[in-house]
């Protein structure tokens, strides 16, 4: 068993896990926080995705002994009480969402593209947020509305 | 997966300790191969000692035109790097070809070459640019260093610290990724430096990356795409599997090494 403290959605977290649990297993099991979804539990679809330390990281590929002393952030974590995440509203303005299971991973990787590109100056062009969406797959096909969810985020960030 | 005992080490010391106390214990980076493996049960370490935390083994220094990179270097980082992208930019877009973004905030370069897929980029690169894998033992020569699918020269519990190489005058990686995994199905990195031409090819070979010496040759006579044409790849050297025959991927390995020249 392994000792960790980490911080999660602000709080922080001190506990004993299994050496070899999973970061997604740890949130949902452990901590209940549900919103993190394992889709394909292989790196491919991106249902996971978290930010550890400010970057997104699928949590279904990553140890949860390997995040102690980092500060995680889920998609519970992303709201201002009830005001929405600019890129949770834009989702709900475009419909962005179908099924809505890929969603999590979706608004946590179109945050961090959104937080990296403005860093670098760059532009996150419609393009760019397809390439950039490379490892989150939604089986509805819905991406059309989730580029343009992405795109509105963009601009409200 | 199997149950397995967790380390952090502190630094390549406390690591290497690790290691040799351990049943059968196995180094891990950013532990993007190594994790789904396990969780596969293709892999079963009885302890993982974890160096991605190593500041030591981290970060790239660019002096001159010598390159040296951290093996816990991410991907994004040196995608990211404005220096090395200035002096080898075919090395920086060639990582932010690897996998995705999360994936690349967590693989690492060490990682991606102590593991050796076949059909990874990194070792491509590594081979292409001449490198030098600066180990906690000795240094080892990139043309030494891959001995085949999965296969390299490092000894049981020896730990990547670092690969360094001088920057070409030019260089580019162009790559074929399969549609769904995106690993290479084939990829050309091409360097044109002091020393000549290398080409380097990942994914297509039946035995890991390799060197084209046939195209460096024709490369050094006459540096163009054109050159590549009178080229033949032999496909008996050529992997084949249900997605690509040996002859699709010896005709991609032409494609790409096009694609990389017209890139430099």
């Amino acid at each position: 068993m392994a000792d960790i403290t980490l911080t999660v959605n602000g709080q922080r977290v001190s506990t004993t896990v299994e050496d070899r649990a999973l970061l997604v297993e740890f949130l949902r099991d452990a901590l209940g926080l549900t919103g993190t979804h394992v889709g394909c539990d292989t790196s491919q679809c991106g249902a996971c995705v978290v930010h550890v330390d400010g970057k997104a990281m699928k949590s279904c590929t990553m140890l949860a002994a390997a995040a102690d002393g980092c500060e995680v952030t889920t998609i519970e974590g992303v709201a201002k009480g009830d005001a929405l995440h600019p890129m949770q509203k834009a989702f709900n303005d475009n419909h962005g969402l179908q099924c809505g299971f890929c969603t999590p991973g979706m608004i946590m990787s179109g945050i961090d593209m959104v937080a990296r590109y403005r860093a670098d100056g760059r532009t996150l062009d419609e393009a760019a947020i397809r390439e950039e969406l490379e490892g989150n797959i939604c089986r509805c096909t819905g991406y059309h509305n989730i580029v343009k969810s992405i795109q509105q985020a963009a601009g409200e960030m | 997966m199997h149950e397995t005992t967790y380390h952090r080490a502190a630094s390549v010391e406390d690591a290497s300790r690790l290691l040799s106390a351990s049943d059968e214990g196995q180094l891990i980076a950013g532990g993007q191969t190594l994790i789904p493996t396990m969780k596969a049960r293709l892999a079963a370490p009885s302890d993982l000692v974890d160096i991605s935390r190593i500041g030591a083994l981290r970060g790239i220094e660019v002096s001159g035109r010598r390159v040296t990179i951290g093996a816990m270097t991410t991907h994004a980082e040196v995608a990211g790097s404005a220096e090395l992208r200035s002096v080898c930019p075919g090395l920086a877009d060639l990582a932010g070809l690897i996998g995705d973004p999360a994936v690349r905030h967590r693989g690492t370069i060490g990682g991606s070459i102590a593991n050796n897929d076949p059909a990874s980029d990194y070792p491509a690169g590594v081979l292409g640019l001449a490198a030098v894998i600066r180990t906690d033992k000795r240094e080892i020569s990139a043309d030494d260093y891959f001995e085949g699918m999965f296969t390299t020269a490092l000894d049981e519990g020896e730990i990547i610290l670092s690969v360094s190489f001088d920057a070409p005058e030019a260089c580019a990686y162009a790559k074929f990724p399969n549609p769904a995994s995106r690993y290479a199905l084939c990829g050309v990195f091409i360097a044109k430096g002091a020393d000549g031409i290398r080409v380097a090819v990942t994914g297509a070979g039946n035995d890991g990356v390799f060197r084209a010496s046939a195209l460096e040759q024709a490369l050094s006579l006459d540096f163009s795409p054109a050159a590549v044409d009178g080229v033949t790849v032999d496909a008996d050297e050529m992997l084949s599997d249900i997605h690509g025959d040996a002859a699709y991927r010896a005709n991609l390995v032409k494609v790409m090494a096009k694609r990389a020249l017209a890139a430099m």
